[in-house]
């Protein structure tokens, strides 16, 4: 052979597949679907294909169980990105994905081709990409390591979102060393659309010319997707990452959206993860056709690539399409404008193969069906992890707080709930001029250009929660991102899911996957947001350790009216607090909280928590968005990590004032400790004109929601907590101010 | 009044600038792309933010070279409005068409904020509806927003009155010495600043402290031309 590939026995008599990382089994039914040996070619290019990351063969069975359909659902998962209306003709267009463990390895190039893959994925489907986010997770900052992971991985989300002029508006950043060697860094993109110009991911039309468009193609990023795949990233090579370039996407960005507005684009593709190969595989599949590609036609930036490094090159910045017949000048001289290359390197066809020449030799020729639609189910044992059943039920009195002060100071500057200012301020937040909350309330909200609308954005997610109990822990994980958004003044319409979780060849961890996607599915039934997109990552595993199950949800809301946006900052003095939810949490609230992860951290994650009761969850959040919607809520803040005393800090610090609190009376130390500290979900506090507390109080007892005036915002810049009468904690403004808003940015000097 | 907006590949605030002129100034505005070479039917020239050419290169090094850039100098030359905002500050010091020069932020990070200033001259086309020390707060979004200047340089902005937008007393958010945020040319006709007074133009942006930069030029140039 001209590039000196071994031969297709040989590919057989060497197991040369199992480099690839095809076990001998899957290398038998490639036999048997080709009804030949597969050469050096094909085999590479089934086992990207039937990687984990294109495949998704451990988890497809379990994916299916997400409700995907809606009333607003314009497109369910299947295509690059998921698609909601949100009226008047629009249409937003979002997808999150993972992209921990090229970050692992190379922090800055890791995370940025990350933002720029999942930007991408959206423009392909011919919206405006409006806002990012995103969600991290790194080991704890005593390690010159994971500091070096965390900066360097916020510096490239920067460089890349700063640099393409789209707002990087919110996210979320959690800080645990069971993520040390296995950041997590999900990328989400959303994007505005007006129905008539949805473009699809598929090679229709026989005779129609395939163009590649964008970057040149090199050798980066050989073999990316299957090394995506494997344990401990830490093993493989370097010269998988790809380098991102987002001033060429910049360009893409605006020739492609230029390209598709003139109606004709058949298809468009995203060459991301397995490159050529998987764009054109599954672009052919969506349309039941089949496509003929010349790698010797692709513009190339090194010499001498064969078609086997052709097909599976990562190089970043690169777009499939196929045009209308006849119609290739237009992609010619808009990508010309832009300074881009458009080439022809093939057609669609209907003969049902992806064909590969090299000039005049045919270097690949496989069914489209086998390389998509037959892709092995790896059907997965699971078994419920011995741990979950080790769970002590009750939490020891010993571990009551006995300085509630210092444990609030402990809490406001623990890097998980501490101001995350450090990292927002190194991403443009505002470009585009449309950012109306930028980070660091609930939620961020953005305007809907030309319209009345906005939409909240949120991520969340749990992994300690999660682990402690997957099915409720997934629950929770979906309730919370929607408290957050009606807290910001919007109505939750669907998510996009990244499922991070550790190796699912482990019954144990399998066992996680599947009960977390059924907590995450119930909720999403109970809460009317359907999944309509996202990714698993897999095998986030370092050392033989796991991380946390970490699924991350990442949800969309619309604002039908401006006047509705709320943020979390308290605004008047004189104004009520009002706590909705429960009151008085039992001690078991304090089960998988950051208060005990800095009280007891050797064995924190030893108790069982609460259940959330879905129910409540929803009466919860449609009393609040009625409240809002009404007018009579100043600010409102969902109550999560660190419990009632931190959120009603949080608000003071947003709004420069102080905060009287006056809880109710408690029988003991431990118990007090919950009402303090507790992470009791589906409680939220909303500030209220004095005026208006009792409409709000009867809102709520009318939904059955528990509802209690809990503290004053005052002039005094103090953060003062009363019981029966009793001051039981002040601390000045300035100096919760300071323990929450330098603690990260002390770390990382 | 009429108005165009360069656009460099890779600009981004390009439609920004855009949207803002048109709300705060009610006059024509057009997005020019800088392959073009004259710009006399404008009245007011800004070169908006972004990464022109990527910035890989030191900032707007590469962007001055445009062809648009040789109109941009004649029409700063004939006593036309010039701004540059950010990225467009510093391809107008590449270009020569302002002194000084932007070096990376002292925190050697790109840095995202609601930036206070003061307004030490409100006697130019672009400040003329502030007043003297007016605090204004304007969003800052740069990685090389650093001004430098060496000492006769920053003798000569002084007693030109060229200094326009400083950063507020202990505010100096990028290491610029005598927190320079914004001068102008001798002439007083092209400003360069590295805040983003087009993202402030309205309450729910933050701030509206930027709208009066754009009504002051509108202001200016009608009593120029004698127009109500």
């Amino acid at each position: 052979m001209a590039y000196g590939e071994p031969s297709a026995q040989e590919v057989k008599d060497q197991k040369i597949y199992r480099t690839f990382g095809l076990t001998d089994a899957e290398y038998d039914q490639i036999v048997t679907h080709m009804d030949r040996l597969p050469n050096y070619v094909e085999t590479g290019v089934f086992s990207v294909m039937w990687s984990e990351h294109c495949s998704y063969k451990s988890s497809r069975p379990v994916l299916r169980r997400f409700p995907t359909t809606g009333e607003r659902v314009l497109q369910g998962p299947g295509e690059n990105a998921g698609i909601v209306d949100i009226g008047d003709q629009l249409a937003v267009v979002f997808k999150m994905e993972s992209h921990n463990h090229p970050t692992a390895i190379e922090p800055y190039q890791g995370a940025a081709t990350g933002v720029g893959g999942i930007i991408r994925d959206v423009f392909t489907m011919g919206a405006r990409p409006i806002a990012l986010l995103n969600s991290l997770r790194f080991g704890t900052l005593e390690d010159a390591h994971n500091r070096y992971l965390f900066s360097h991985s916020v510096a490239g989300i920067g460089g890349y979102g700063n640099c393409i002029g789209i707002p990087t508006v919110g996210g979320e950043v959690v800080f645990d060393d069971r993520y040390s060697h296995n950041p997590l860094v999900n990328a989400m993109c959303v994007g505005v659309i007006v129905h008539d110009k949805i473009a699809k991911g598929t090679a229709s039309g026989i005779g129609n010319p395939v163009l590649v468009v964008g970057a040149k193609t090199g050798r980066d990023g050989i073999h990316g997707a299957t090394f995506a795949s494997t344990q401990d990233p830490h093993a493989k090579e370097r010269s998988a990452v790809q380098v991102g370039d987002p001033f060429m996407e910049k360009l893409l960005l605006e020739a492609c959206l230029e390209l598709i507005d003139t109606g004709k684009v058949v298809g468009i593709q995203d060459m991301g993860a397995a490159g050529l190969t998987s764009s054109s595989a599954e672009m052919a599949s969506r349309a039941g056709s089949g496509l003929i590609l010349d790698v010797s036609k692709v513009p190339v930036r090194e010499t001498g690539m064969s078609p086997y490094e052709m097909m599976l090159s990562e190089s970043q910045e690169r777009m499939l399409v196929v045009m209308k017949r006849g119609e290739e000048d237009i992609a010619y001289r808009i990508f010309e404008k832009w300074g881009l290359e458009a080439t022809v390197i093939g057609q669609v066809t209907d003969d049902g193969f992806l064909t590969i020449v090299d000039g005049e030799d045919i270097a690949a020729k496989m069914p489209v069906t086998a390389l998509v639609d037959d892709a092995p189910i790896a059907n997965r044992p699971s078994m419920r992890p011995t741990y979950l059943d080790t769970l002590e039920e009750v939490i020891p009195a010993s571990l009551a707080s006995t300085d509630l002060h210092h444990d609030l100071l402990a809490l406001l500057s623990s890097p998980t709930i501490a101001s995350k200012e450090w990292v927002y301020n190194q991403y443009d937040s505002m470009v585009r001029t449309e950012t109306f909350v930028r980070p660091g309330s609930d939620a961020a909200v953005v305007g809907i250009p030309d319209s009345k609308k906005a939409i909240a954005l949120v991520t969340d997610g749990n992994g300690r929660q999660v682990y402690l109990d997957p099915y409720e822990g997934g629950a929770m994980a979906v309730a919370e991102a929607a408290r957050n958004l009606v807290c910001s003044g919007a109505k939750p319409l669907a998510i996009t899911d990244c499922l991070n979780y550790g190796n699912p060849e482990k019954a144990e961890i399998f066992y996680q996957f599947e009960r977390s996607i059924d907590g995450l599915s119930e909720a999403c039934r109970v809460l009317d947001t359907p999944v309509i997109g996202g990714n698993v990552s897999l095998y986030n595993e370092s050392h033989g350790i796991d991380i946390y199950p970490t699924p991350i949800v990442g949800m969309v809301g619309l604002i039908e009216n401006r006047e509705h946006i709320t943020t979390s900052a308290v605004k008047y003095v004189g104004d009520v607090l009002l706590l909705l939810g429960e009151i008085q949490p039992q001690p078991k609230a304090l089960a998988g909280s950051e208060y005990l992860a800095i009280k007891q951290p050797q064995n924190a994650l030893s108790y069982a928590m609460p259940a959330i009761d879905l129910q409540k969850e929803k009466a919860l959040q449609d009393v609040t968005l009625a409240a809002i919607q009404q007018g009579a809520v100043q600010a409102a803040h969902d109550l999560s990590d660190g419990g009632l005393l931190v959120a009603l800090a949080e608000m003071g610090i947003d709004g420069g004032l102080g905060v009287t609190v006056t809880l109710p009376d408690t029988t003991d130390p431990l118990s007090l400790t919950a009402l303090c500290f507790g992470e009791q979900p589906s409680r939220i506090l909303l500030e209220v004109k004095p005026a208006d507390v009792e409409h709000v109080q009867q809102l709520a007892d009318k939904a059955g929601v528990t509802c209690m005036a809990i503290a004053k915002v005052t002039e005094q810049l103090h953060f003062e907590v009363q019981q029966n009468t009793k001051q039981i904690l002040c601390a000045t403004l300035e100096e919760i101010t300071a323990s929450w808003r330098d603690s990260i940015r002390r770390q990382m000097q | 009044m009429k108005a165009a907006v360069i656009s460099f590949p890779g600009s981004n605030c390009d439609q920004d600038a855009i949207k803002a002129i048109v709300s705060t100034m009610q006059i024509e505005a057009d997005l020019v792309w800088h392959a073009h070479t004259d710009l006399s039917s404008y009245d007011l020239i800004l070169v908006p933010g972004g990464f022109s050419y990527g910035d890989y290169l030191r900032s707007g090094a590469i962007a001055r070279f445009s062809p648009v850039m040789e109109a941009v100098a004649n029409e700063a030359q004939r006593g036309k409005f010039v701004i540059g905002i950010c990225n467009g500050f510093q391809i107008l010091t590449e270009a020569g068409l302002l002194p000084g020069a932007l070096r990376r932020n002292e925190s050697l990070q790109f840095q995202c904020e609601m930036a206070h200033l003061v307004v030490e001259n409100a006697s130019t086309p672009f400040t003329a509806n502030y007043h003297f020390r007016e605090e204004i707060i304007i969003p800052i979004a740069h990685g090389e927003g650093n001004y430098y200047a060496d000492e006769a340089t920053l003798d000569e902005l002084v007693q030109n009155d060229q200094i326009v937008f400083r950063y507020a007393d202990g505010h100096n958010p990028n290491g610029s010495v005598g927190s320079i945020a914004g001068i102008v040319n001798k002439k007083g006709n092209v400003l360069g600043m590295m805040p983003h007074p087009e993202r402030a133009v309205h309450t729910l942006l933050g701030s509206d402290d930027g709208s009066k930069l754009f009504t002051s030029m509108l202001t200016t140039w009608r009593e120029m031309h004698g127009v109500r």
